[in-house]
C-alpha cells in the first residue's frame, strides 16, 4: 500500500465517523471566529437554544471593521460598530475568549492565531474567512467555512465534510535575492490559475519552500485558496517547530516534548500518491506584479501587459479584455510603466514582522514620490506593531512619508474607513485583485511587501532587485 | 433548512468566469448581522450606476440599464445560468443568501468554487454542475427565446429544456437527501453525539495539547 500524504494523515487522525458515500463526520481542533461571519450563526445557536460544545476551541477578534486610525474613540460608522459590539455581546454571552479592539494582541485573525501558538501542527482549523488556509504554514489542515458551517462547528465540535484530491506543488530549486514568497505564490497561481485547485489540498514542498521562514509559508498557504484550493499545507520542520515554542497557546514542559515527537512525523511519506503534480522551478521566478482583476492574471515586473488579441489568449480574451478595460492598461505596454495612486502594505498575506522588515529596509533613507497620495502601513496585530517600534521600523516608514497605523485588515477589502477612491490605482500586498475588493471602482496590483515598497518610492512600479 | 425538489424557473445567463464573492455582494452589506435583505444588492456594482451602501433607500438607486439582471424579460428569474468558477474568493455565505433572497433558486455553471458550492447546499439554493459545452447551449438558448424557462428535477437529477432536452448532473448522495428533506445538518450530527464524545476522550489522551488551552 502506497504511504500517506500530509493530507492524508491530519485527515485520518480526525475522522470521527465516516459514511457509506464517503461523506465523513470530521473533527475540529479550533475554531477562530470574527465579526463579520459569526452573528448569524451566533444567533442560529441561541434560537435553537443550543450552547457551543467546546469553548476552549475558540478564539475570536474583530478585525474586519475595526478603524486603523486612533481608537480612542470607538468606531464611528455605527453598522460597523454594531458588528463589533455583537462580537463582543456574543462572546461575553458563550464564555468565548476574545482578544478585544484594544488589547495589544488584537489584530487580523489569520496573524494572530499563528502568533499566539493557537495553530498547532496536526490540527484542524476553521474560520469563517477563506483565507484560514494561512494555517495551513505549520502543518494543520485549515480551511475557510461560511457561516452555516461556523454554526455546526460552535454546536457540534464537527463539520460534515467530502476529502479532496492530494496536490503537490513543488518549488525546487532557491529562488534569487530579492525573490519572495509572495512572488512564489503569485508565479504558482499565475501558472495553474485561480481554478487550478479546485476541489484539491495544495501541500507546498520542494526546497525554495522550505527554506522559507513561517512568515514566508503563511503567504504562501494564506493564497492557495486563490488557487481554487480550500487548504494549502506545508510538512512540519524545525522551522516549525522553533516558531511555535514558548508561544502562549504552545503546551509547556513534558507535553511539549511529546508534542513536538508527534508533529516531527507531519510529512508526507516518500511513497505518497499525489493525485496531482506542478513543479515549478525556483530559479525562474522574478518578482510578480498583477496586472488584472484576478489574482492569475499576473507576470514578472519586467514583462508586458498582454494583449487579449494574441493567439495565446483565444480562450481567455474576453476575460482579457475586460480586466484591460477596468484596470485602464495598454496592450503590450511595460508593467513599469504604471503610476500609483496609492500603496497598501498590510493584509493577513503580508503584514508580519519579516513583511515590515522587508519594506522598511527598501525604504531606508528614501522619500515617498509625490505623486503618490497615500502610502499606508497596516501591522497585522498589536504584536507585530510593537514588536515594529521596538526596531524603529515605524520612525522609518514615518520619515519616508508612509502612514504608520493600528492593526486590522484595513484597505485589504475596505470594510472600514481605509480605501480607494473610484479610478485610483494601488500597489498593495493583500491576496485579491477583484474589481471594486479595495473600494469601488478601486484597481489593485498585487506584489510582495519590498515591491510595494518600491514602488511607494519611485511612484510607479520597479525591479526591487536593481533598486 | 429549505427544502428543494423541482423547479419550472425563468432562467437568466450571466456567462463570466470566475464570478467573485465580491461581484456577488460587496463588502459593504456585509457589516450587516441579519441573514437576510441582500437580494436588493445582489451584484450591487454591476446592477446599479451609483455607489450602493447600507441603509440606503433602494428606490433611489440608478440601476444599470445594460446588465442582465434589470431586462425586463428575466424579471422573476429563479435560474442563473453562470461561467466557470462562479463564487469564487471569500468565505461569505452573504453571497449565497443575496442570491436566494434575489429569488433565484438554483445556478447552473460548469464549475463552482468549493466554499460557495457548500454554502449554497446548507442554505438550500441548488449549484448545478454541467458540460462547460451544455452550459454554453443553454445561455444561448436562453439569450434566443424570451421565457425561456428550465425544469429543475433534483430527485431524478436532471435539468430540462423547453424543446425537452434532458441533460442530467451530480450530485453527492448525502447533500441531495438532506435538499430534498429540508434536513436541519445539526441536529442529524447531534444525533451522533455519543461518537464525537467518544473521539473527543481518546483524542484527549493521545494528544492533550489539543484541548488544555490557557484563557
Ligand atoms: S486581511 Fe483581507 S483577506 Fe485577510 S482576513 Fe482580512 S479582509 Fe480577509
Amino acid at each position: 500500500m502506497a504511504g500517506k500524504t500530509l493530507y492524508d494523515k491530519v485527515w485520518d487522525a480526525h475522522v470521527v465517523n465516516q459514511q457509506e458515500d464517503g461523506t465523513v463526520l470530521l473533527y475540529i481542533d479550533r475554531h477562530l471566529v470574527h465579526e463579520v461571519t459569526s452573528p448569524q450563526a451566533f444567533e442560529g445557536l441561541q434560537l435553537a437554544g443550543r450552547k457551543p460544545w467546546r469553548t476552549s476551541s475558540m478564539l475570536a477578534v474583530a478585525d474586519h471593521n475595526v478603524p486603523t486610525t486612533d481608537r480612542a474613540n470607538g468606531i464611528e460608522d455605527p453598522i460597523s460598530r454594531l458588528q463589533v459590539e455583537t462580537l463582543d455581546a456574543n462572546c461575553e454571552t458563550f464564555g468565548v475568549t476574545e482578544f478585544k479592539m484594544n488589547d495589544l494582541r488584537q489584530g487580523i485573525v489569520h496573524v494572530i492565531g499563528p502568533e499566539q501558538g493557537a495553530t498547532l501542527p496536526g490540527m484542524t482549523v476553521v474560520c469563517g474567512d477563506s483565507h484560514t488556509s494561512t494555517h495551513g504554514a505549520f502543518g494543520a489542515l485549515a480551511f475557510g467555512i461560511g457561516t452555516s458551517e461556523v454554526e455546526h462547528v460552535m454546536a457540534t465540535q464537527t463539520l460534515l465534510q467530502k476529502k479532496s484530491r492530494n496536490m503537490l506543488i513543488s518549488v525546487d530549486g532557491a529562488v534569487g535575492p530579492g525573490v519572495t514568497a509572495k512572488d512564489i505564490v503569485l508565479a504558482i497561481i499565475g501558472k495553474i490559475g485561480t481554478a487550478g485547485g479546485n476541489g484539491c489540498t495544495i501541500e507546498f514542498g520542494g526546497e525554495a519552500i522550505h527554506a522559507l521562514s513561517m512568515e514566508g509559508r503563511m503567504s504562501v498557504c494564506n493564497m492557495a485558496i486563490e488557487a481554487g484550493a480550500r487548504a494549502g499545507m506545508i510538512a512540519v520542520d524545525d522551522t516549525t517547530i522553533d516558531y511555535l515554542k514558548g508561544r502562549p497557546f504552545a503546551p509547556k514542559g513534558e507535553t511539549w516534548d511529546k508534542a513536538r515527537e508527534a508533529w516531527l512525523d507531519l510529512k508526507s511519506d516518500d511513497d505518497a500518491i499525489f493525485d496531482e503534480v506542478v513543479t515549478l522551478n525556483a530559479a525562474d521566478i522574478e518578482p510578480q506584479v498583477s496586472w488584472g482583476t484576478s489574482p492569475e492574471m499576473v507576470a514578472s515586473v519586467n514583462a508586458h501587459v498582454p494583449n487579449p488579441a494574441a493567439d495565446e489568449y483565444a480562450n481567455k480574451r474576453e476575460g482579457y479584455e475586460r480586466a484591460l478595460e477596468y484596470m485602464d492598461l495598454e496592450a503590450e505596454s511595460p508593467l513599469t510603466d504604471i503610476k500609483l495612486d496609492r500603496v497598501f502594505i498590510g493584509s493577513c498575506t503580508n503584514s508580519r514582522i519579516e513583511d515590515l522588515r522587508a519594506a522598511a529596509a527598501v525604504i531606508k533613507d528614501r522619500k515617498v514620490a509625490d505623486s503618490i497620495k497615500q502610502a499606508l502601513v497596516v501591522p497585522g496585530s498589536g504584536l507585530v506593531k510593537q514588536q515594529a517600534e521596538k526596531e524603529g521600523l515605524d520612525k522609518l516608514f514615518i520619515d519616508a512619508g508612509f502612514e504608520w497605523r493600528e492593526p486590522g485588515c484595513s484597505m485589504c477589502l475596505a470594510m472600514n474607513a481605509d480605501r480607494l477612491e473610484s479610478g485610483e490605482r494601488c500597489a498593495s500586498t493583500s491576496n485579491r485583485n477583484f474589481e471594486g475588493r479595495q473600494g469601488q471602482g478601486g484597481r489593485t496590483h498585487l506584489v510582495s511587501p519590498a515591491m510595494a515598497a518600491a514602488a511607494a518610492i519611485a511612484g510607479h512600479f520597479v525591479d526591487v532587485r536593481h533598486f | 433548512m429549505k427544502s428543494f425538489t423541482q423547479l419550472n424557473g425563468l432562467a437568466v445567463p450571466l456567462m463570466r468566469s470566475n464570478v467573485d464573492t465580491d461581484a456577488i455582494i460587496p463588502k459593504q452589506f456585509l457589516k450587516s448581522i441579519k441573514r437576510s435583505g441582500f437580494g436588493v444588492n445582489l451584484f450591487d456594482e454591476w446592477r446599479y450606476l451609483d455607489a450602493g451602501f447600507p441603509g440606503q433607500d433602494s428606490s433611489t438607486r440608478q440601476p444599470n440599464p445594460d446588465f442582465v439582471l434589470n431586462v425586463d424579460r428575466y424579471k422573476g428569474a429563479q435560474v442563473l445560468i453562470a461561467g466557470e468558477n462562479f463564487g469564487c474568493g471569500s468565505s461569505r455565505e452573504h453571497a449565497v443568501w443575496a442570491l436566494d433572497d434575489f429569488g433565484f433558486r438554483t445556478v447552473i455553471a460548469p464549475g463552482f468554487a468549493d466554499i460557495f458550492n457548500n454554502n449554497s447546499f446548507k442554505s438550500g439554493l441548488l449549484p448545478i454542475v454541467l458540460d462547460k459545452e451544455i452550459v454554453e447551449a443553454l445561455a444561448a438558448e436562453c439569450e434566443a427565446s424570451e421565457g425561456y424557462k428550465l425544469d429543475i428535477d433534483l430527485k431524478a437529477q436532471t435539468v430540462t429544456t423547453p424543446s425537452g432536452q434532458v441533460h442530467s448532473f451530480e450530485v453527492d448522495s448525502f447533500r441531495k437527501d438532506c435538499l430534498l428533506n429540508g434536513f436541519d445538518d445539526i441536529e442529524l450530527t447531534l444525533q451522533q453525539r455519543y461518537r464525537i464524545e467518544e473521539y473527543e476522550e481518546t483524542r484527549r489522551k493521545n494528544a492533550p495539547w489539543l484541548f488544555d488551552t490557557p484563557a
